[in-house]
């Protein structure tokens, strides 16, 4: 049953959460879109970014594997840690931080490729090119994404002949094939039916046995319906953030009362 | 099974425990009210904060379902019929609860003709049965089964309907029997009640499994 009302306890690898935020500031040139953010994420767990589009919630997420580092302009002030490391220090190396770090994009981006070689991808680069080793974490990696049975058959095919539900979950597969211990995924089902929705999002109650997992959703119902935590980000401010039933049940802030009862945003 | 799907499994597994308890607090109940046994009766008052506990984690939990998941068609209507049935519940162990106050305030033994005459033990042991048999029907989604019980509550009703008239006879004969007599009447009203309950029960049931609404039909 859900657990008891009242704080859920947080589950902390060796003193540290999983993943932190502490007064973080991020710039696009002079445009502040992040103010003050501090949050902390334990291990796994499922925990769901809202808020209303241009809220800061995507950029928030990127933070967590440094593609903002890509934008012109960007700026960052304040601390991001992982596993209580700070991943923008002068000698972190992002190579390593992707490998603990998967990402999941709203669009499904499989390359056009077999099913097996998006998977093994993530490896073969990594210079693993034993065919035993590639074929037990491609099976174990399908499997996991829930996606093994629909394709074991066919694993030549390529993979934009998946459907696009189909092709979410290879792209997961295709992320945990490199065994990261952190996913982060911007809108993993907004371009999805709703059943290919709730393949999705039972597949994410799944994953947070051995994943930490960190959501952005326009959906509201989908955080709730998934997640033990939820942040509710609003003009780039984290407004409010707390367990997942307190949010959706009681939350303190009028604004994320009226955003999750759809009176705004 | 979906994150859904394990929380209404869940869901129905506490609200089979509290129905449960609700029967064994019944019988208890009537246990000590038949044998005027104090401590039995004592039993029956300290389970009551436990059924009350229950109560108010059923009703969270129905709570949170709703606030996360949005449950919709067959799911929705199980919800709400848990949230109803959860409330019947809780009431029919205040009864049973009130019960056994009397026992413990009254405290002396009641002319057995006059609780022969009413039928309490026929009562006590209908509104159990039909407790029982909801039970049944909850836990294998028997709607004809739910029907039956719901049905039955007539036979509580006729029971109680009757008592007046006997009890009044009773004490016309012998004045000295006014006041257990009231206490009686009490009991019988109490159990007339517990009926009531059981009989909303297999309504929510029905409600939840065939999508029909029962309450304020006049069949039984």
């Amino acid at each position: 049953m859900l657990k008891e009302s009242g704080e859920m306890k947080d589950r902390i690898k060796g003193g540290s959460y999983m993943l932190e935020s502490k007064n973080v500031n991020v710039f696009y040139g002079d445009k502040k879109v992040l103010q003050d953010v501090t949050l902390q994420v334990p291990e796994n767990t499922v925990t769901a970014l809202i808020g209303p589009s241009g809220c800061g919630k995507s950029t928030y997420l990127r933070l967590f594997n440094r593609m903002n580092d890509y934008i012109e302009n960007f700026r960052k002030e304040g601390d991001i840690l992982i596993d209580g490391k700070d991943i923008y220090r002068k000698d972190a190396e992002i190579e390593e931080l992707r490998k603990t770090v998967g990402m999941v994009f709203q669009k499904p981006n499989p390359f056009p490729k077999s099913i097996y070689e998006n998977v093994a991808y993530g490896l073969r680069i990594q210079g693993i090119n034993n065919k035993d080793v590639l074929d037990e974490a491609v099976e174990k990696s399908i499997k996991k994404a829930a996606l093994w049975d629909e394709v074991k058959d066919d694993l030549k095919k390529n993979a934009l002949a998946l459907s696009g539900g189909q092709q979410q979950r290879l792209c997961i597969a295709r992320t945990l094939a490199v065994e990261p211990s952190i996913i982060l995924m911007d809108e993993p089902a907004s371009a999805l039916d709703p059943i290919s929705t709730a393949k999705i999002e039972s597949l994410i109650y799944e994953l947070k046995q051995n994943y930490t997992i960190v959501v952005v959703t326009h959906n509201m119902h989908q955080a709730g319906r998934i997640s033990d935590k939820t942040g509710f980000f609003y003009l780039g401010e984290l407004v409010e953030f707390g367990d997942t039933k307190q949010i959706f049940t009681n939350p303190k802030n009028k604004k994320t009362e009226n955003y999750i009862s759809g009176r705004f945003g | 099974m979906t994150h859904l799907e394990e929380e209404l499994k869940s869901l129905k597994k506490s609200v089979l425990e509290m129905t449960a308890l609700a029967i064994s607090q019944l019988k208890k109940a009537k246990d000590a009210y038949m044998n005027m046994d104090t401590e039995i009766a004592q039993v029956v008052i300290h389970n009551e904060k436990r059924m009350n506990a229950i109560e108010l984690s059923i009703d969270r939990d129905c709570e949170n379902i709703f606030a996360l998941f949005n449950p919709v068609a067959s799911d929705l209507r199980f919800v709400i019929a848990m949230l109803k049935i959860n409330s019947d519940l809780e009431r029919i162990a205040d009864y049973a609860e009130g019960i056994a106050s009397y026992v413990v305030d009254f405290d002396q033994d009641l002319r057995a003709e006059l609780i022969e005459a009413t039928k309490l033990n026929l009562m006590f042991d209908i509104a159990i049965s039909m407790a029982q048999d909801i039970m049944v029907a909850f836990d294998e989604e028997d709607d004809k089964l739910a029907m039956k019980v719901y049905k039955k509550d007539v036979e509580l009703n006729m029971i109680n309907k009757n008592s007046s008239s006997v009890i009044c006879d009773f004490a016309k004969k012998d004045p000295d029997i006014i006041v257990q007599s009231l206490f009686l009447f009490s009991t019988i009203r109490k159990l007339e009640r517990v009926g009531d309950h059981i009989k909303n029960i297999a309504e929510e049931l029905i409600f939840y499994l065939e999508a029909e609404i029962l309450k304020h039909k006049k069949n039984g």
